[in-house]
């Protein structure tokens, strides 16, 4: 209604018009330039290496001979296999860890007549505000043994204040009555929580879900500080080093893969070949199901937006 | 002990509540004892930056240090470089990173093809979902020596610049830049929600007296939706001595320090990479008092003149 209303009077004014043009071009170069790089990244790792480095300016298809040459490197080399599997255990396990806590936190909080309720809050809300600092954190994580330890890739982070916040305005957000009948037909506390609460939950859930999912998989700096073992490294951290510090020698460029590479700048087109591929393989799985769950990202923020 | 301020509650009612809600108590031991360990644990901790912490002999062996380290920091050469760069990459945070999802949800909040923003959206929200590493990786290629940025940037300067990251005048750009990047759609999303909750009604008046689009934007959802600036703008200001110094670390190198080095990465480098101990946990402790501070103060200014206020 109000859509018509505002075309019929205002559609052919020429500053809405020329509003228009303005408008749309302008978001349609933001979402080229969103979307550009990664296209960039995945054209180059199937580029021909040497080629590739001396071309400049955009790429809008492969340089050269299309090749899969960055990829057999990257998966005959163990070390980035590994990391993948680390990084799938430290996200399975991390993530379970994160729903029950939260849920058990988000389940309490959300109790209506809890009569510790006020203080608890006032704990949790303060650590928002305050915090040690990443030194005594640090120090603290080594002497409770998190040293070196696949530990240290679950508990330090296993709950997140504000998701557990979120879950429980979510808890919330459907009429008592519900419980109420449940507990009349003579539900437990558990029961009810795992009959009625969590299956009324399910969008929210999955919001945190996501949220935890994302947050474990992205993350390495705790893995930095933490570990020592090479075995035990996540592979956002072995990304880390072929990406950021110039060290491909965890994906080892040479004759790795059955690839023959000669010269010195053989071997540096090789090397920015893998890191194009690396970040392919880093990217692809979180970009191929992200249109899917899109939409519940965003009602994560719509919910914690009505909180805050 | 908050129990008892309220002298109403009796402990037979806390006996009751124990026992009627003992199933919510039990659920809470787990969350309790992670808070206790991991958020409270380290506030202990501060206590060393007043200690001169020997890890050979143990927190309570070591020498108390008194305000030492807090003076060697404040009469140091790096008290002046990791506040400025901290300040200064914030106040770049401030004047583009704040303001461009601001920008974005006008724009997108006049597009009236449905399909054509459902595009923008998804398109612009997906950088954030790339993790860090992945992004700060993308940047080092992309500003390499004969990346396309570091062509771009010479095409239009007219200079001859290497690898961008190496110049300590480039840091500041290239931090703020990527950053807009990688979350303006996605931190678009809040104020666009805040939008989808306007009276259509304010927008029909409007058009009654003629306002084109441009004044329907600016005098009518720019200050519907400050209430949601305003409370970002908060937390934004409270967090100007604050820095991540995950994203620092991995674009950072040491000819970039001048520009680059804020408070965050200096106490990750004294404290976890040269293990001086009390004295980055001093550093660390500083930082954020004053950004308590901050907060504080901005949230004050914020009730004062807007009735808006985060606590």
């Amino acid at each position: 209604m109000t859509e018509d209303h505002r075309g019929r009077i205002g559609k052919y004014k020429p500053a809405n018009i020329a509003f228009n043009i303005f408008n749309y071009s302008f978001l349609t170069f933001l979402t080229l330039i969103c979307f550009y790089p990664i296209l960039h990244v995945i054209f180059a790792s199937v580029s021909d290496p040497m080629e590739l480095l001396s071309h400049r300016g955009l790429l809008l298809g492969p340089v050269g001979k299309a090749t899969l040459n960055g990829y057999r490197i990257i998966f005959k080399d163990n070390s980035i296999l590994v990391g993948f599997k680390n990084t799938l255990i430290y996200v399975g396990l991390g993530t379970a860890v994160n729903m029950v806590i939260t849920i058990c936190g988000a389940y309490a909080l959300s109790r209506r007549d809890l009569l510790l309720k006020g203080p608890i809050m006032i704990l949790i809300t303060i650590t928002m505000f305050f915090g040690g600092g990443l030194i005594p954190w640090y120090l603290l994580m080594r002497q409770i043994g998190m040293h070196n330890n696949i530990a240290s890739m679950v508990l330090p982070t296993a709950l997140n204040t504000w998701n557990m916040i979120i879950m429980r305005t979510g808890f919330q957000s459907f009429p008592y009555e519900l419980e109420e009948a449940a507990y009349i037909d003579g539900a437990s506390d558990a029961r009810v929580l795992l009959r009625v609460i969590l299956p009324l939950s399910k969008p929210v859930l999955a919001v945190i879900f996501l949220y935890y999912m994302v947050g474990n998989w992205n993350s390495w700096f705790n893995a930095m500080v933490l570990l020592e073992d090479r075995a035990k490294f996540p592979l956002q951290l072995l990304l880390k080093e072929v990406l950021v510090m110039n060290d491909t020698s965890a994906a080892s460029v040479g004759s790795a893969g059955g690839v023959i590479v000669d010269g010195i700048q053989g071997s540096a087109a090789y090397r920015e070949l893998v890191k194009y591929a690396t970040t392919v393989v880093a990217t692809l799985p979180i970009l191929c199901v992200y249109p899917f769950l899109q939409k519940y990202f965003v009602k994560g923020v719509y919910v914690g937006s009505i909180k805050g | 002990m908050k129990k008892e301020k309220k002298t109403h509650v009796t402990m037979a009612m806390v006996r009751k509540d124990l026992k009627k809600n003992r199933f919510a108590y039990l659920l809470l031991i787990p969350v309790i004892v992670w808070y206790i360990v991991f958020c409270y644990g380290p506030m202990w901790g501060v206590l060393l930056a007043f200690k001169d912490y020997k890890p050979l002999l143990g927190f309570t062996k070591s020498k108390w240090a008194g305000f030492r380290f807090f003076k060697e920091y404040l009469a140091g050469p790096y008290f002046f470089r990791t506040v400025k760069n901290t300040l200064m990459l914030n106040v770049w945070g401030l004047a583009l990173g704040f303001t461009a999802p601001i920008f974005l949800s006008l724009l997108l909040n006049e597009v009236r093809r449905m399909r054509f923003k459902k595009v923008v959206q998804t398109v612009t929200y997906m950088p954030h979902f790339i993790s860090l590493v992945v992004i700060c990786g993308m940047i080092h290629i992309f500003t390499q020596n004969g990346g396309i940025v570091t062509e771009l940037v010479n095409a239009i300067t007219g200079k001859e610049y290497s690898s961008l990251l190496g110049y300590a005048g480039m840091f500041r750009p290239i931090y703020t830049i990527s950053g807009i990047w990688q979350n303006v759609g996605w931190d678009s999303i809040i104020y666009l929600s805040a939008m989808s909750s306007i009276d259509p009604g304010l927008y029909e008046a409007a058009d009654i007296d003629g306002a084109g689009r441009l004044q329907k934007m600016i005098h009518i959802t720019l200050p519907q939706i400050r209430p949601t600036i305003t409370i970002l703008f908060i937390f934004a200001v409270g967090g100007l001595m604050a820095s991540g110094h995950e994203k620092i670390i991995l674009l950072y190198n040491s000819l970039t320090y001048d520009t680059a080095d804020v408070i965050a990465t200096y106490v990750y480098r004294r404290g976890i990479r040269e293990a001086s101990y009390s004295f980055a946990t001093a550093v660390g402790l500083m930082s954020s008092v004053v950004n308590f501070g901050l907060l504080w103060f901005t949230n004050k200014v914020a009730k004062k003149y807007s009735d808006i206020s985060v606590f």
